[in-house]
Parts: structure tokens; C-alpha cells; sequence
């Protein structure tokens, strides 16, 4: 109010500083004008290209337009229905999994008395700095019939004959979903470690004093204290899963059979590996940012409904 | 009661830390081992690390895909900080109700899958391939221009950037810098750590890339680490020690800057999700 009052004294000046204010925000718009054509190149415009292709069918080179045909079939198909069950099993075990986990480390390694805090982050932290191929070919090898992990159940006479970790497909499932959660859930420890950081230490005292047990306040205090991040964490978990390529491609290959393959395999596999076809492999790839949209907002609708 | 909680704890923790650093260890083991004796977990390092060194170097591309690996990951955290927080600093100091409409539609393309995208990608490097083959499909310059620009670093700049003293733009102004030298002369050094855990991210990303290249890339001559050791994993009979060999020679980079940046690791990952 102040200031235009004082522009309405000095016309000039208010020419001037206009001009000035336009100079400055074109320059603004310098500043973003190459990430808004990178996004646009080699995001949404790939985006509506993918759509396109999503309506057309034929292999190679040859495209003609079919409609929907594509999404009908889609429904149809049932490699694509286990690749989705399969995504989806990875997503609804792993992702809880990982993330209680997490939540529980970092609740430990909180707490200022414990000795070795440093070296057990930083040993916790350490798989999410290995290379996605790295670490699941250790895996594959770890894990494969004559592997140190049967070695071990043996010796301990968990098992009495090597369990087939990569060609049995309920156990190749378990194995990839171990392998992911030992990569990420140190990853996921350090954001709600730094989120404990802010929390009032005072809050754990009163419900000390209130007689609230350890597990009592994990759940009361600490889970919904940190619930915008575990909402951050979750979303980003679940893009990242719904996703899942790497690991399963180097561990299992999709086998026994197609019982550990994902969506994205399936996609990959559909564009590269069987005779291209492009359309149908977008027509896929479209449930997958479907699902993400779907998941992602029902875990907002979850969180949001629980904060009021 | 007390006491057993306590043991219970570190119990719980040290054996957490075993099953997170024990692979790290039988990794480095087993590049000191032959082959058969991988296979059988052998626990005690062996006396054939020098002929799994050799080996790797002579039958294996491994020096290409090394020097191709670091050129792609270079270049890439060159350019994804160079124009990511360009981006960052013009949402944030230049600020209008069109730009943060513009900032959310970018904010969007992060919820894009890349297996969406890979197809229509792929294509279009191959029409790039007609035109201009030095940055079409089989080259490294198209495995690094899809992933430069990304709404991560946009948003990640953003987001550091709202603690960046404004004061020291009208600084600049008076002192008569243009605001291309503001931010050069000013805010990129005064964001040092800021820019040293996004180049620790955007590093480790590029590093471990592997659908993109695998789509992208098909020479030998062009090949990165990751595909490389895919390769290698899935031969017709693959030699364990190498294999284990060439995986502690691709994960020794990304340790090395985890070890000796840990501090801006922790902040860099933080940075952006703080308000």
C-alpha cells in the first residue's frame, strides 16, 4: 500500500520501476526456460507419444490405429496379469516391510545413551551406496542352491537340504523382496533419523511419566509425529517398486517361469526381448503411471484422513 | 528388565549390521578367490586376486566401460547442477503466480514412470539418429541427455534456495552485477554444500543408471559398468571371482564418495525433504 502510494508521487519512477520489474522477471524466466523444454522433450512429450503408441498395434515398424483394442487386450493377457500380481505382491509386503523396519532402527539409534550409534547408521546405511546390478548379482550368488545363505540354515539346522532361493517361485519372490528391503531400508532410516532430530524430547518424557511403554509410544508418539515423512517415504517407496526392473532382471531374470517378473520387465521384455511391440509396451506402460497416480493418492487420502 | 532391553537392542542392531555390511565383506573376499570357490562361499580371503585382476582386464572391456562410466556420470552431475539449480533459483528469487503454476506442472514429471517413457525415448533418438548420429541411439550423449533435467534437482535447488539470504541479491544489484553474475558470483558460492550433496546424488544416480543404457546402448565399445556386469553375470560360464572383482571395482567409486562426503550425503538427501 505504502509503496504504490509512493509510486502514484513519482509517475516517472513508477514508469521506470516497471520496466525494471518486467526486465527482471523476463530474466526470470531465462533462469527455467531449459528445464521447462528438458521436461517437456523428454517427459510429457514421450508422455503423449506413449499415448498415441498406446492406440496402434503392429510389430515392428508397421503401426496401424486400433482404438482401445490395446487396453481390452490388456485385460486379457495374462502375462500382464502376473506381472501385475507379482508388482503388486513386491509392493504390499516389501513396502511395509521396509518402512517398519526403518522406523524401527531409527527409534533405537535415537536414543542418545546407546554406544556405537555412529557405527551402526553408517553399517545400516551402507547397501544404499552398492549399485542396484552390484548387489543383486551378490545376491543372486548368495542366495543360489549352494550359496553361503543355505550354507548358514544348514549349520544352524534351520533346514536339512538346500532350499532353491532363485527357482522355487513362491521362495524367488522372498528372495528379491529380501534384497530390496537390504538395499533400501537404511536409505528410508536416515530421512526419519534426521525428522527424530526435531522431535521435542520433552513429548517422550510426559508419556514416560504416564506409564506409556516403549511400544505404546512407537505407536502414539513416534508414528504420528513423523507421518509426513513416512507419507514422503511410502510415496517414493511405492514409485520406486512399481518400477522394480534391475533386481529382478539380475536375480531371477523374471523365472522360474514368469514368476518374479514385474511390470516394467514386462514392458522391457515387450519392447526388446519378443518381437517389438511398441504399442502393446505402451499401452503397459500406461497402468504403470496409472497405478502410480492411484497409489499415490490413496496414501495421501490415508494420511490425511488419520490427521484430523 | 532394564538390562535386557538394553542387550536385546544392541543384539537386534549388531545383527542388522552384520546382514547390511556382511556381502560388502564376502565381496571383497571373494575377488581374492577362483571361481569354484565362490561358488562354495568360501569365507577366507584367497591367493587369486592378482590372475581376477588380470583376467578381468584381458577378456573384459572393463577399461572402456569404466572410462565411459565416468565421462557419462561426469557430464551429468556437471550439467544436472548446472541447470537444476539455475531452475531452482529462478522459481524461488524471481518468484510469480505463473512460475509456481509452471514449477507444479514440472513438479508433476516426477510421478512419470520411466518405463512410460522408454519407448517413445527410444524412438526418438532413433529419428536423432537420421539427423545427427553423434547423439542417437549407441552413444553416450544420449544416455546422459534424458537424464540432466530432472524435477528432483529443480525441486531439491527450490528448496535450499529458501535459505539463501535475499539480501545478498540486492547486494548484487547494487553493486551493479548483472543477475547472471549474481548468481554466479554470489550464489553459486555461497551454496557450496548445497551443490556438493546434489553432485553426490546426481554422481551416484548416473553411476548406477542401468534400463536407460540398456535400452540405449548396444556396442561393446560403448558399454557402462552396470551393464558390463550384467553381462558378466549372465554368461554361459561365468567366472565368479571376476565377476566379484569387477563389483567391488564399480561399487569402490560410490563407497569412496560416501566415505569421504558422508556429512553432505546425510544433508544432501535431507535437503530435500525439509520445508
Amino acid at each position: 500500500m505504502n509503496t504504490s502510494s509512493s509510486y502514484k508521487a513519482k509517475p516517472r519512477n513508477r514508469q521506470s520501476m516497471t520496466t525494471l520489474r518486467f526486465k527482471k522477471q523476463t530474466i526470470g524466466w531465462l533462469f527455467i526456460i531449459l528445464s521447462i523444454i528438458g521436461i517437456g522433450l523428454f517427459y510429457f512429450y514421450p508422455m503423449v507419444q506413449a499415448f498415441l503408441l498406446s492406440l496402434q498395434s503392429g510389430m515392428g515398424a508397421n503401426h496401424e490405429y486400433v482404438g482401445f483394442a490395446n487396453y481390452v487386450r490388456l485385460l486379457n493377457d495374462p502375462a500382464f496379469l502376473t506381472a501385475l500380481s507379482n508388482t503388486m505382491i513386491y509392493l504390499l509386503v516389501q513396502v511395509p516391510l521396509m518402512i517398519l523396519l526403518a522406523l524401527v532402527f531409527s527409534v533405537l539409534l535415537n536414543d542418545p545413551t546407546l554406544k556405537f550409534r555412529g557405527f551402526f547408521r553408517t553399517a545400516i546405511f551402507l547397501p544404499a551406496v552398492t549399485s542396484l546390478v552390484a548387489y543383486a548379482v551378490v545376491f543372486k550368488y548368495l542366495f543360489s542352491p549352494d550359496g553361503l545363505v543355505n550354507e548358514l540354515l544348514l549349520q544352524l539346522n534351520l533346514i536339512t537340504q538346500p532350499l532353491n532361493w532363485i527357482s522355487d517361485p513362491v521362495l524367488a519372490k522372498i528372495t528379491i523382496i529380501l534384497a530390496i528391503t537390504w538395499r533400501w531400508t537404511g536409505y528410508n532410516m536416515i530421512f526419519y533419523l534426521s525428522a527424530l532430530q526435531n522431535v521435542d524430547k520433552a513429548i517422550y518424557e510426559a508419556a514416560r511419566i504416564d506409564g506409556a511403554s516403549t511400544i505404546q509410544q512407537f505407536f502414539y508418539i513416534t508414528i504420528p509425529l513423523l507421518k509426513p515423512i513416512i507419507l514422503f517415504t511410502s510415496i517414493v517407496s511405492t514409485i520406486g517398486t512399481l518400477q522394480l526392473f534391475d533386481e529382478v532382471m539380475n536375480i531371477t531374470g523374471g523365472g522360474p517361469g514368469d514368476a518374479t517378473v514385474t511390470i516394467s520387465m514386462y514392458i522391457y521384455n515387450l519392447s526388446f526381448e519378443y518381437t517389438p511391440d511398441f504399442g502393446y509396451a505402451a499401452t503397459v506402460s500406461y497402468m504403470v503411471l496409472l497405478l502410480v497416480v492411484v497409489f499415490s493418492f490413496l496414501q495421501f487420502k490415508v494420511a490425511g484422513d488419520d490427521q484430523k | 528388565m532394564r538390562l535386557i532391553k538394553r542387550i536385546a537392542t544392541y543384539l537386534f542392531l549388531s545383527v542388522a549390521a552384520f546382514i547390511s555390511i556382511f556381502p560388502f565383506i564376502w565381496m571383497v573376499i571373494s575377488m581374492t578367490n577362483k571361481s569354484v570357490d565362490v561358488t562354495r562361499g568360501r569365507l577366507l580371503p584367497g591367493t587369486h586376486f592378482i590372475e581376477n585382476i588380470t583376467t578381468l582386464f584381458e577378456t573384459q572391456n572393463i577399461g572402456t566401460a569404466l572410462t565411459n562410466s565416468f565421462i557419462v556420470a561426469i557430464i551429468t552431475t556437471i550439467l544436472t547442477l548446472l541447470i537444476g539449480s539455475l531452475a531452482g533459483y529462478g522459481f524461488e528469487i524471481y518468484r510469480t503466480k505463473r512460475k509456481d503454476v509452471v514449477f507444479s506442472i514440472l513438479i508433476l514429471s516426477m510421478m512419470i514412470p520411466f518405463a512410460a517413457i522408454m519407448i517413445p525415448l527410444y524412438r526418438f533418438f532413433g529419428q536423432v539418429s537420421s539427423v545427427a548420429p553423434a547423439f542417437g541411439i549407441d552413444t553416450l550423449a544420449a544416455v546422459i541427455m534424458p537424464t540432466v533435467i530432472t524435477a528432483f534437482f529443480i525441486f531439491f535447488f527450490r528448496q535450499n534456495t529458501k535459505l539463501f539470504a535475499r539480501d545478498l541479491v540486492e547486494a548484487g544489484r547494487m553493486d551493479g552485477l548483472s543477475e547472471l553474475g549474481i548468481f554466479f558470483k554470489i550464489y553459486v558460492p555461497t551454496m557450496k554444500t548445497t551443490y556438493a550433496a546434489a553432485a553426490i546424488i546426481a554422481f551416484m544416480n548416473s553411476w548406477n543408471n542401468y534400463l536407460w543404457p540398456l535400452v540405449v546402448l548396444q556396442s561393446p565399445r560403448n558399454q557402462t559398468i552396470p551393464l558390463l556386469i550384467s553381462n558378466l553375470g549372465s554368461g554361459y560360464s561365468p567366472d565368479f571371482g571376476v565377476i566379484m572383482t569387477a563389483i567391488v571395482i564399480a561399487t569402490l567409486p560410490t563407497a569412496l564418495v560416501f566415505f569421504l562426503m558422508q556429512k553432505h550425503f546425510v544433508a544432501g538427501m535431507m535437503g530435500s525433504v525439509k520445508g
